[in-house]
């Protein structure tokens, strides 16, 4: 276990599969030309399975499934937005639909969840990938909000040989779970505070805004409760449904595009097969890019997602 | 195993019955893309019957087999005669292709024993064949990775990014067999974009380069011999010269053959008169 109290998720990822390598020579770790400190480490120690494509999203997919069928696991490694969506047909025909056939494990790991590159730009933020990978058959997706969940994750992907994508966060967040014990990744959500008549549900980044907010309003007398969803797919919606039966209002907060497969259509989605109508309110980009220049705070400022606006549009709900 | 050595007049018995037994499916399915599959014949013929490729038709994951990763999925109808020849399933199935409840669909995936991968987009076979390639050399295992692809797949950018690849590491196990047929979907491939000279840009890559005439049965055999025995660390690819629609008349030279269908009445006469 790492100890440092807050580290980005991929070195969190990288150090375990690192850790790993010492002991399991059937994996290898490719990238197309992205880095991390951890990742200087194992490309030192693990010249023979450390390889970098080069700038080729497409190869490093293609690359990937043929060590992958020679029995290897493997690892992807690159930006977010441009493993999921400049190779999105690589993902679709070697991991998705041969990942039907055969047992492959190769886990995508996309570095730059939502706007964590914040003043990169619209190229560089990823909203898109947590629908588009979902909608992909035989695919586990996972958006962790923390470097702990981060090795958690790191250690179930080598155990289970399947096609998964991690989306991870540019930046290092504070830890949530260093104080859980025991996490299910089966059950793909934890109950961080529990639900009361309202339920924030967050993932990734936005499940700290989802905790900052609980805190704001528990300051004011209101209890909410919050739920991490990450896992998104595949998604238990029974045992998600019962945990927030008791709540009127949910609030799902994600950075991605709302209303188009995200996190509030896994929630949404879950409620509608269980037969529960709760007012729903859903918090994300809305249909637009971001070309302003600004850190993450003002981005989420400015497309009306920052933390006054999501409190506003809980208290001024008709519920 | 199988690993069949044949004499050359009884290749070409074999690659003529194959180019037979293509048409008779393309009889039964029209759907199946017959000039894409024509021109690979005798790739496949000296590949499976001239002792190159090494496999286990009752075993198709072998871990010894050697590995054929089709590239160019629609335009390989032609094997399955020869892997129903070779035992990987019952020739009766040859009578249903296309039909509800059969396996072997107009393109072939790998629900067929002997299909490695996906193969209906193009473009991805190279960059999976260097993986695999990467990955028997892990292993320290001798098997070699054949690749078949069209000359049309070139225009895929993923190709390039595996050409590139393959020289840089090595992948002396790798070998690349390019079907030329100088056709694509809507014109003359050099009409689109052209794409010589060939052999010079994957020497360019540190690729060793063969150029042989794909209809040949005995120069193939010769050069798909020595790369196998190459033990080198150089990829090779053989640019196998054919023609698109091999052997029906009405199709050869024709820019729109990829499309065309031939009718049963067509088909009869044909085989007739290869016969």
């Amino acid at each position: 276990m790492i100890t440092q109290s807050s580290i980005t998720m991929r070195d969190a990822f990288i150090q375990s599969v690192y850790t790993r390598m010492a002991t399991d020579d059937r994996i290898f770790f490719l990238c197309a030309d992205f880095g991390s400190p951890k990742l200087d480490d194992l490309r030192r120690d693990y010249k023979d399975r450390f390889i970098n494509v080069g700038i080729a999203e497409q190869n490093l997919i293609n690359v990937s499934t043929g060590l992958a069928l020679e029995g290897f696991t493997v690892y992807a490694y690159a930006i977010a937005s441009f493993i999921t969506m400049r190779a999105y047909e690589q993902i679709r025909v070697n991991l998705s639909l041969l990942g039907q056939l055969k047992p492959l494990n190769i886990n995508l790991v996309g570095v730059g969840a939502g706007v964590s590159y914040d003043v990169s730009g619209p190229s560089h933020h990823c909203l898109e990938d947590l629908a588009i990978m979902r909608l992909l058959p035989n695919m586990e997706v996972f958006s962790p909000a923390d470097w702990c969940m981060s090795e958690v994750l790191a250690d179930y992907s080598a155990r289970e040989a399947k096609p998964k994508y991690f989306r991870l966060d540019g930046k290092p967040l504070p830890p949530i779970y260093d104080t859980i014990p025991n996490i299910d990744v089966g059950q793909g959500f934890a109950v961080l505070v529990q639900p009361s008549d309202i339920c924030l549900i967050g993932t990734g980044y936005m499940t700290h805004q989802a905790l900052k907010i609980a805190n704001r309003l528990a300051a004011i007398g209101k209890q909410v409760g919050v739920i991490d969803v990450f896992r998104l797919k595949p998604f238990n919606a029974s045992t998600f449904v019962q945990s927030i039966s008791c709540c009127q209002r949910i609030v799902t907060l994600e950075e991605g595009f709302i209303g188009n497969g995200g996190l509030d259509c896994v929630v949404s989605g879950a409620l509608a097969e269980q037969g529960l109508k709760p007012e729903m309110i859903r918090i994300g980009f809305k249909d637009k890019f971001c070309f302003q220049i600004g850190n993450r705070e003002q981005l989420h400022e400015l497309a009306g997602m920052g933390e006054g606006a999501i409190l506003k549009a809980i208290l001024v709900s008709k519920a | 195993m199988c690993n069949i050595t044949s004499s050359l007049v009884e290749l070409q018995a074999k690659a003529d019955w194959v180019r037979r037994e293509t048409l008779l499916i393309h009889k039964k399915a029209p759907e199946t893309r017959i000039a894409s599959s024509l021109s690979c014949v005798e790739i496949f013929t000296v590949l499976f019957y001239g002792g190159i490729i090494r496999c286990r038709p009752d075993d198709p994951s072998w871990e010894d087999r050697d590995r054929l990763i089709i590239s160019k999925g629609h335009g390989s109808v032609c094997f399955y005669p020869i892997l129903a020849d070779l035992g990987y399933f019952t020739r009766s199935e040859l009578d249903r292709v296309c039909m509800p409840g059969s396996f072997l669909g107009g393109i072939p995936d790998p629900i067929i024993p002997g299909f490695e991968t996906v193969n209906g987009s193009l473009g991805h076979g190279l960059g999976v064949g260097c993986g695999v390639a990467l990955g028997l050399k892990a292993k320290h295992k001798k098997n070699k990775v054949f690749v078949l692809m069209g000359d049309g797949e070139l225009y895929e950018g993923a190709v390039w990014e595996a050409i590139m690849f393959a020289g840089e590491h090595s992948l002396g196990n790798l070998t690349l067999i390019i079907d030329d047929n100088k056709i694509c979907l809507l014109d003359f491939c050099e009409k689109i974009i052209n794409l010589n000279p060939l052999d010079n840009k994957f020497s360019a890559f540190r690729w060793k380069v063969a150029s042989v005439d794909g209809h040949d049965i005995s120069r193939l055999c010769q050069v798909l011999e020595e790369r196998k025995n190459d033990s080198g660390d150089m990829p090779n690819v053989i640019i196998a010269n054919t023609i698109k629609g091999k052997g029906v008349p009405r199709l050869e030279g024709d820019p729109l053959n990829h499309i065309k269908t031939l009718s049963p009445e067509e088909i009869d006469q044909l085989i007739q008169k290869m016969s």
